[in-house]
């Protein structure tokens, strides 16, 4: 079977989820052969391993993880040209596409961002225009590049013994050109990411304020899920911008996602809409989140809410 | 400095977006097209930065004739001239062939410093700014929500999943900036008027050196195969809520297992 190269996404040798899903997804269409970039590996060798990783080139070196997304592009270019791999997946989030981008100029192919699927042929799912649109495309020049949607596949284990073998690439002075000096960890507590959560809670417009912000958390923290926002309620300073779900914010597509005090005007749905199960509490039963949910209750967010965080917490 | 700022006309989102049944190409003519959101933030993040260290603001767009409006608004905005590359032969071109084209041209306009928004909202690859730069050697300064600038010295904030990194980099460089680094000037009265007097260049393929069979719907590296409208979903259940709206929303939860 050919050999698909997959792109960790880790920080500090912390594996993220959507690798392993990417691992999954790869394995329906060959040989996934996982490449780390960084120092860590020895930390996450067991994760790649479960979730099937074939092979594993790891380049350790600092320096590439020193410069922004250009020494990846690179390492990626050498693995392309040393072997013979039949497509690369990276996470479409917003650093993956950058890689497929500078790939795809560096060895002449096509790239499809932001898939949601990948079926035969390397063909990818989009679903575009905020959700309102399903297309299907295909790289028709060089090597699929293929960035592909947190969230998309769930990730399956099928422990693989992989083959370890240590990259090195000398990095072009191009690839060196824009030097992180310095990298700032925000404290984001022990919430999950939101683009890779499983359960996202957002708050909009009807939330009122950064204060009320509080019933939001306390809602997430008892289902385990990641805070978001919409745009009103951004836009307001009610919750930090980097929070905002919709067209100009984060796309996410949780299994689970609760929208309180949101009325779901297109830019939040942007954002959503491919979510598997939606949950909406809006005090207008006219609010049009209520045309995309699973169950939706119409009421005071201040009353719903905290009852909905008690009756989980009493369940659990 | 000599700052050049990429921008894109795409369909109002606030309008149903679609592509054409024919060649399923982004269909142009079935929204009105405004200057895409993210890309203001950049025009006003360049306009910026002349006023702080001097220069000129070049507006630069690919798209079709109509796309002259987009140029209008970031000229009634403040920057100083305009140039549109446009052509029939650059019809469907994908984000590898579009960075090519803009390559070309920024090659006759020369730049101390490219300007884009961090993704349209449209196509929303958010590719762009990495692919400018890989081609023109320069350093990859891109989702910057801090700009600094020192001679020819360039510092940003990139923003990241974990927070930002701190960046630094010499002139030349391609920056692109996300939503909410600045708060974009509206165009005064004054600005409008000003910005029909403003130097506008209109460019074909030839003029800008530009390699027709590295461009358009037939030669691009990518293509759409099939697309259909998304099947709507179908409604769930509504409840009112009358004092239990909470314990009926966790009953449902616990219904689907997600407690």
């Amino acid at each position: 079977m050919a050999e698909i190269l997959v792109l960790v996404d880790h920080l500090d040798g912390e594996v993220k989820k959507v690798t392993l899903e990417l691992l999954t997804l790869a394995r329906r269409h060959g040989e996934p052969a996982a490449v780390w970039v960084g120092p860590g590996y020895a930390a996450a060798k067991d994760k790649l391993a479960e979730y099937g990783a074939a092979k594993v080139y790891e380049a350790a070196d600092e320096e590439l993880t020193s410069y922004v997304v250009a020494p990846k592009a690179e390492l990626l270019a050498q693995l392309v040209a040393d072997g013979s791999p039949a497509a690369v997946l990276v996470p479409a989030t917003a650093e993956g596409k950058e890689v497929a981008g500078r790939l795809a100029v560096k060895i002449g192919s096509g790239v499809l961002t932001d898939v949601v699927d990948v079926a035969d042929g390397f063909t990818g799912e989009h679903s575009i225009f905020g959700g309102s649109v399903i297309a299907h495309a295909k790289v028709k020049t060089g090597l699929p590049i293929i960035a592909v949607r947190p969230n998309a596949v769930s990730p399956q284990p099928a422990p693989a013994t992989p083959v370890e073998e240590q990259v090195s690439v000398t990095l072009s002075d191009a690839a060196k050109a824009a030097k992180i000096v310095e990298r700032v960890v925000q404290e984001k507590g022990d919430r999950p990411e939101l683009t890779e959560a499983a359960v996202v809670v957002s708050g909009g417009r009807g939330v009122g304020g950064a204060e009320n912000f509080k019933i939001i958390e306390d809602l997430a923290d008892s289902l385990g899920a990641a805070v978001g926002a919409s745009r009103a309620a951004t836009d307001a300073g009610w919750y930090p911008h980097q929070f905002q779900v919709g067209q100009t914010g984060k796309t996410v597509s949780p299994q689970l996602y609760i929208a309180v005090g949101i009325s779901g005007a297109i830019q939040h749905r942007a954002g959503m809409q491919t979510s598997k199960t939606i949950v909406a509490i809006n005090k207008d039963p006219e609010a049009p989140i209520f045309e995309l949910v699973d169950y939706g209750v119409v009421g005071d967010l201040f009353q719903v809410a905290p009852q909905l965080t008690e009756e989980i917490k009493k369940r659990k | 400095m000599n700052i050049v700022v990429c921008v894109k006309q795409v369909p109002d989102t606030e309008t149903t977006r679609t592509l054409k049944s024919d060649d399923r190409t982004l269909d142009r003519a079935a929204a009105d097209g405004v200057l895409n959101e993210l890309d203001e933030y950049a025009v006003e993040e360049a306009l910026r930065i002349k006023e702080a260290h001097g220069g000129e603001v070049t507006v630069l767009t690919m798209g079709p004739d109509k796309a002259t409006d987009t140029i209008r608004k970031a000229l009634s905005m403040g920057a100083d001239k305009a140039v549109h590359l446009t052509d029939e032969a650059l019809v469907g071109s994908d984000a590898l062939q579009t960075s090519y084209a803009i390559q070309q041209v920024l090659g006759r306009t020369g730049f101390d410093l490219v300007v884009l928004g961090s993704e349209s909202t449209d196509a929303r690859t958010g590719v762009l700014a990495a692919m400018l730069a890989e081609r023109l050697g320069v350093p990859q300064l891109s989702l910057a929500n801090k700009v600094e600038i020192d001679g020819s010295s360039i510092r940003v904030q990139r923003q990241t999943d974990y927070g930002y990194d701190k960046v630094e980099a010499t002139l030349p460089a391609v920056v692109s900036v996300v939503e909410k680094i600045n708060e974009p000037r509206y165009p005064s009265f004054k600005g409008i008027m000003a910005a029909k007097k403003k130097p506008f260049e209109t460019l074909g393929i030839a003029d800008a050196g530009i390699d027709a069979a590295q461009v358009g719907l037939a030669n691009a590296a990518t293509e759409v195969v099939d697309f259909a409208e998304a099947p709507p979903r179908e409604r769930g259940q509504i409840v009112k809520d009358e004092g239990e709206g909470g314990v009926a929303a966790a009953e449902f939860l616990a219904s689907k297992k997600f407690i």
